[in-house]
């Protein structure tokens, strides 16, 4: 995209920068957007939080991030205990690490030679956010949602994921009261690093399915 | 041993967590994973019975037919007791 002609570009929805042109927020507050400030306004007024509290718990959710994920799996390729621990039970063994999983129920599913694990929400966008933060955009769509039930191989194609013949794909929905995470296999060559440094090898994607971790 | 069981066909409206392209299909338990409010009533501010969830396996045989990739890859899903039947 060149630079030369603003005004072209801005007929393209573009700012003169390039950038996506994005309206300013002229409008009144949804209905929603009134309830939040007036529920939060209340609580504070009665003591039931401090807006430091307020501050301090969104600051807590924009924090999380998949290097709380890669933490979980860097332990369980080191630990084999560990690992038992957590595809037995996902939401203790991720307790025993100090991470504050909140009412998250964890299943922990393991990628094998023979066996590669994908995570969806068909119904709408369930995700481990106390060990992923944020789901991306993609993971909340319904080209996402609906192709990874119906041909994930494809799908997994598509993101650079190429399977063994002889690999059984198993897709998991989040339909209900359930998270999940997949541990990656631990990338071959990396038998002589550490847990930190094999934390930095487990990608985002891994975690979801969709990627595999870094080579060392 | 392995359990089979079906998604019950119905199709109530609602906050329903079992996914439209389940119902109908057999599976077989994966686990059994405790009782839990149920969302149908949670979602409206109701008082909430528990009820028991379980992890059911399906082939994607038994979802897409001739269709699918590959016949024994699977698909696992959350359904919840009173939308299972005995196979």
């Amino acid at each position: 995209m060149s630079h030369d002609h603003p005004e072209q570009i801005h007929h393209m929805g573009l700012s003169s920068s390039g950038h996506p042109f994005r309206n300013d927020n002229d409008f009144p507050l949804t209905c929603w957007q009134s309830m939040e400030i007036a529920v939060r306004e209340l609580l504070i007024e009665k003591g039931v939080l401090t807006s430091d509290e307020i501050s301090r718990q969104i600051d807590a959710m924009d924090a999380r991030s998949p290097a709380n994920g890669a933490r979980v799996v860097a332990r369980a390729w080191v630990d084999e205990s560990f690992k038992t621990r957590l595809l037995a039970n996902g939401t203790d063994a991720c307790g025993e690490m100090e991470f504050d999983i909140g009412p998250l129920n964890l299943i922990a599913v393991e990628n094998t030679g023979d066996v590669h694990n994908l995570i969806v929400c068909t119904l709408c966008s369930c995700y481990p956010r106390n060990l992923l933060g944020f789901p991306p955009d993609w993971y909340k769509t319904r080209a996402y949602r609906s192709r990874a039930v119906v041909e994930p191989r494809k799908l997994l194609r598509e993101f650079g994921v190429e399977l063994p013949k002889n690999a059984t794909v198993r897709v998991h929905d989040s339909t209900a009261d359930m998270r999940y995470i997949v541990i990656p296999a631990r990338p071959v060559g990396s038998e002589l690093m550490t847990e930190q440094e094999l934390a930095r090898l487990v990608t985002r994607d891994s975690m979801i399915g969709t990627g595999l971790p870094l080579e060392p | 041993m392995t359990e089979q069981v079906r998604v019950r066909s119905m199709a109530p409206p609602g906050h329903v967590r079992a996914p439209w392209y389940l119902r109908g299909k057999t599976g077989v338990i994966e686990r059994r994973l405790g009782e839990y409010p149920n969302p149908e009533q949670l979602a409206y501010g109701l008082q909430a019975e528990r009820k028991t969830l379980y992890r059911v396996r399906f082939t994607m045989r038994e979802l897409w037919g001739e269709r699918a990739e590959n016949q024994d890859d699977t698909l696992d899903a959350e359904i919840y007791h009173h939308w299972l039947e005995r196979k």
